[in-house]
């Protein structure tokens, strides 16, 4: 025992400069690491087993939980949600419902305005039209006596004035005559 | 001479590192061919494979260390 | 013989790829007692340091919203327990203080051994068997308690034709006994591999020519390290939870 583990001592001390066998086969330096791995073995061991492994656990079983609740609450909002949505669609195929009849409405009153009024229009028009026809008579009648008291006197004159006589009678006849013609 | 021999043996010994190669493609190479066609399965194998990677490289290493003993401690 | 080898070639390429697993004595002296403060002692307690200030300092607030040290704690904490859970079944889960001990020890012996001048504790046999036999002998004691003798069927292959059985059972047996030899030998081996390839590579950086490769082949390899570390921690433990399993339901 002595003399190896003076042996692996030299190896250690001449190592730069020769190399030594399987430093893993000097069984002399067994003892120490299978004593050092014990302690460390055992360590690691309380360490995980007393403090760590408890608390991730928990922190994980924690978590599972609070997400496992706020899944629940999710799918809860979740379907209020669609609640919602199916109550708004509702009230927007009311309102459109409303809005259209509104709108007939308004367009059969519109409709209903504008027939009256434009009856009220086309009579008064065909009032109008009968009035004005009227007095486009009454002109042109007057028109047609005054040509006729004109041309009477012009002639009279012209006749006088060419030295004849002519009695009103002749001339009155010859004058409707042309007129007319 | 007799040194010269074992560092001989050490070559030798090395071979095994190349069977153990071969070993190892294989149980990769058949496991990706199986994962491609049903990769819903391959997810669940993975520990078989390397279950399988390391017992095929084991014996691999078995002849590494032949060599090393040869080349160290003979 | 092996100096020899060595130190003549090449006109002062050297490789030591096994000296950064000597034990050494951390405040001198030449003898290693089993009580002394070594590199060991040293990068166990860097370990266990680690190990609480990931699960208990990272997690001392407790919020219901983790913060970023918290939720690695929580992965880590969540990764294992869903493994024991998958792999050993529910009624293993008692046990996962244990293997969560042990899955916390590895992963960070692992990762603190690929900082640069550090020691991988995880290389060493002596500490990979002490682990594997923990497991062997839990797994034996308690599947014997849980089953009695009952837990010998795990070797009488029932399913087997009758005159198969004494052979699948020696077969059996056998295997049962090699479980904590490859288990221990898988983890250092990784590690002790691992490391020592980086330090044959780092011993090429000392030709110019090839150095710049050197330095690229060490990345390369401390990536994959990386992976490596993580993976043998988790091939622990998973062999821990299926050793487990069969203590549990030895039934074939």
């Amino acid at each position: 025992m002595a003399s190896q583990t003076t042996e692996a001592a030299g190896h250690a001390a001449d190592a730069a400069a020769s190399a030594p066998g399987m430093p893993q086969l000097d069984f002399s330096n067994w003892g120490n690491q299978i004593f050092w791995l014990l302690v460390t073995l055992v360590v690691i061991y309380f360490v995980l087993s007393r403090i760590a492994l408890p608390r991730i656990a928990n922190v994980l079983a924690e978590r599972q939980g609070t997400i496992t609740n706020d899944i629940a609450a999710a799918d809860e909002l979740k379907a209020k949600a669609v609640e919602a949505e199916e109550a708004y669609n509702k009230a927007l195929a009311d309102a459109r419902a409303e809005a259209q009849r509104i709108v007939a409405e308004a367009k059969a009153d519109i409709q209903a305005d504008l027939d009256a009024a434009t009856a009220k229009a086309d009579a008064e028009i065909t009032a109008k039209a009968a009035e004005s026809e009227k007095a486009i008579a009454e002109i042109r009648e007057g028109a047609l006596e005054s040509v006729k008291v004109v041309a009477t006197e012009t002639t009279a004159e012209i006749v006088a004035a060419l030295g004849g006589s002519a009695d009103d009678k002749a001339i009155a006849e010859a004058i409707g005559a042309r007129v007319k013609g | 001479m007799e040194g010269q021999l074992a560092h001989i043996g050490a070559g030798l010994a090395a071979i095994g590192s190349g069977a153990a190669a071969i070993g190892v493609g294989n149980v990769a190479g058949n496991y990706l061919a199986g994962a491609l066609r049903n990769p819903s399965a391959a997810a669940s194998q993975t520990a078989t494979l390397f279950i399988g990677i390391a017992f095929a490289e084991a014996l691999g290493i078995f002849s590494f260390l032949v060599a090393l003993l040869l080349m160290f401690a003979v | 013989m092996a100096s020899e080898a060595h130190g003549a070639e090449e006109g002062g390429l050297v490789f030591h790829p096994m000296d950064q697993f000597i034990v050494k004595p951390l405040f001198g002296g030449d003898t290693i007692q089993w009580y002394t403060v070594t590199n060991v002692t040293l990068w166990m307690a860097l370990a266990v340091v680690a190990v609480i200030a990931m699960m208990v300092i990272g997690t001392r607030r407790r919020a219901m919203v983790p913060s970023r040290s918290q939720s690695i704690g929580e992965l880590a904490y969540g990764f294992v327990y869903k493994m024991v859970e998958d792999v050993a079944g529910k009624d293993a889960i008692k046990f996962f203080p244990y293997i969560m001990t042990l899955f916390m020890f590895i992963v960070m012996a692992n990762f603190l051994g690929l900082l640069p001048m550090s020691f991988a504790t995880t290389s060493h046999f002596a500490v990979t068997v002490v682990l594997a036999l923990a497991v062997f002998l839990t797994v034996t004691i308690v599947g014997f308690v849980k089953n009695g003798a009952g837990f010998l069927g795990l070797f009488w292959v029932s399913s087997a034709p009758l005159a198969l059985r004494p052979i699948l059972a020696l077969i059996e047996v056998i295997s049962y006994f090699v479980r904590p030899v490859s288990h221990s030998i898988r983890l250092a081996g990784n590690i002790m591999a691992g490391h020592a390839v980086l330090k044959v590579f780092a011993g090429f950086a000392a030709i110019a020519v090839v150095s710049p490769l050197s330095v690229v082949a060490i990345t390369a390899m401390y990536g994959l390290e990386v992976l490596v570390a993580f993976i043998q921690a988790y091939v622990f433990t998973i062999l821990t939870c299926v050793y487990l399993k069969d203590a549990l339901h030895p039934s074939h």
